[in-house]
């Protein structure tokens, strides 16, 4: 039980900005990219404690979380439309971070709202591909689809971000 | 297509807020939230974390708190705004309506007996510290019940101001010194004028003539005794002696 405190100490520390990063393409706000975040790591917490340690030691950490996070996001915004945020950002804000100042934070903002108005398919294969910077292999893996899957779903959400219109005929 | 990638990227190297990996240990239990709280003592300082209440102090900054905290228990700890049922439950353990659950980890077993002994002695009574020392089964541990209870990481909740010197004298006290003593036990009824001239008189102990049994003077058994039939004792001898049995509420003496 101590050593699983340990591991999902570090777990925290080492993945906190990127999951974080992760809520925040995927909702479009701070707000809920911090819920997100939350939700995910008490996830891993209640799973990590009922795993054995040698389960606990092979586990791949960020492809997991990665998994959980999905997920997180998924089961919230089922039924919910990914809503539009304001663009300067009716969200309180927390303060930019050390390195990030306003105008940086304004940008992101800004363009974390564009990516969350993307359908869900293409969101979560753009967001895992391009923000989070996983292999199509690790996408699949994340997502549970076909790697050929993942690797249309990427286009077409990249198609959709610059601004061209999907002539695929989808729905 | 290339702008775009690399705005995405961009996306990918936001921090997570100040103090969020706290806030999560926080919530899986591994670190201690607290919030300070306004009670009938002034501004109070409170920890808790999933077993229970951790620590209390009173103190003028979060960050005396906070360093106090860190020195004493050692483990991580994360101000959140106070949960509005924490604040009745923390306003009835005060008031003596309530029990709350309490996270003496880290303690030795002697100072967790020390404590938890301590929480039975009832609002308005008061005990010497040799009353704890042989109910937890160190009678000639007197001195280092007293250790155990300045070390107190939760004075108010674990009231350690209800213990006293037997001789009468009201000692020293981790949450405010000696005043501070005096001053809660005077908020919870305790008649420490009266206490003091039994003390100096040399009286421990006050017995009932129509019952036959002797108290520690703050004990509710014998309140509503009149006063011509209220007697003292230097001594448990001295009671045995006149036909005295100990009270089997406060046990002055060993209850045979």
């Amino acid at each position: 039980m101590e050593g699983t405190e340990r591991v999902f100490e570090r777990l925290v520390l080492d993945h906190q900005n990127r999951i974080y990063a992760l809520g925040l393409a995927l909702t479009g706000n701070r707000h809920d990219a911090e819920e997100v975040a939350q939700d995910t790591f008490l996830r891993a917490y209640r799973a990590l404690v009922t795993f054995p340690p040698d389960r606990v030691r092979e586990l791949k950490q960020k492809a997991w979380l990665h998994r959980i996070a999905v997920n997180v996001v998924r089961n919230r915004v089922r039924g919910v439309r990914p809503r539009l945020v304001e663009l300067n950002g009716s969200e309180p804000a927390r303060g930019p971070g050390p390195e990030e100042d306003v105008m940086r934070k304004a940008e992101i903002d800004e363009l974390a709202a564009r990516v969350a108005c993307l359908p869900a398919r293409y969101r979560e294969a753009v967001v895992l591909r391009h923000v989070q910077e996983l292999s199509y292999a690790e996408v699949a893996d994340a997502l549970g689809q076909p790697v050929g899957t993942v690797k249309a779903n990427v286009h077409r959400g990249l198609k959709l971000l610059r601004g061209e219109t999907h002539g695929d005929g989808d729905d | 297509m290339a702008t775009v990638m690399i705005d995405l990227k961009r996306l990918g190297d936001v921090k997570a807020p100040a103090g969020f990996a706290d806030h999560v240990l926080a919530q899986a239990g591994m670190a201690d939230s607290y919030a300070v709280f306004e009670t009938v003592l002034g501004p109070v300082y409170v920890a808790w974390n999933r077993l229970g209440v951790s620590a209390a102090m009173r103190s003028n900054s979060a960050a005396e708190f906070e360093a106090w905290f860190h020195e004493e228990v050692g483990r991580r700890m994360v101000r959140v705004d106070p949960p509005a049922d924490l604040v009745a439950k923390i306003e009835d353990q005060l008031e003596g309506t309530r029990r709350l659950r309490f996270d003496l980890r880290g303690l030795t077993p002697f100072s967790q007996a020390v404590l938890r002994k301590t929480l039975e002695i009832p609002r308005g009574q008061v005990r010497p510290y040799g009353w704890i020392a042989r109910e937890i089964g160190h009678p000639a541990a007197v001195r280092a019940v007293g250790t155990a209870l300045a070390n107190n990481p939760i004075p108010y909740f674990i009231p350690c101001h209800r213990v006293i010197r037997s001789d009468g004298v009201i000692g020293n006290y981790g949450g405010g010194g000696p005043e501070a003593k005096k001053n809660i036990l005077t908020l919870e009824g305790v008649q420490l004028k009266r206490l003091q001239e039994l003390a100096h008189a040399g009286f421990r102990y006050e017995g009932v003539r129509s019952t036959k049994v002797f108290c520690f003077p703050t004990c509710y058994h014998g309140r509503m005794a009149k006063e011509r039939n209220i007697v003292h004792f230097h001594s448990e001898q001295e009671a045995h002696a006149a036909g005295y049995r100990p009270c089997k509420h406060c046990r002055p003496a060993v209850v045979a």
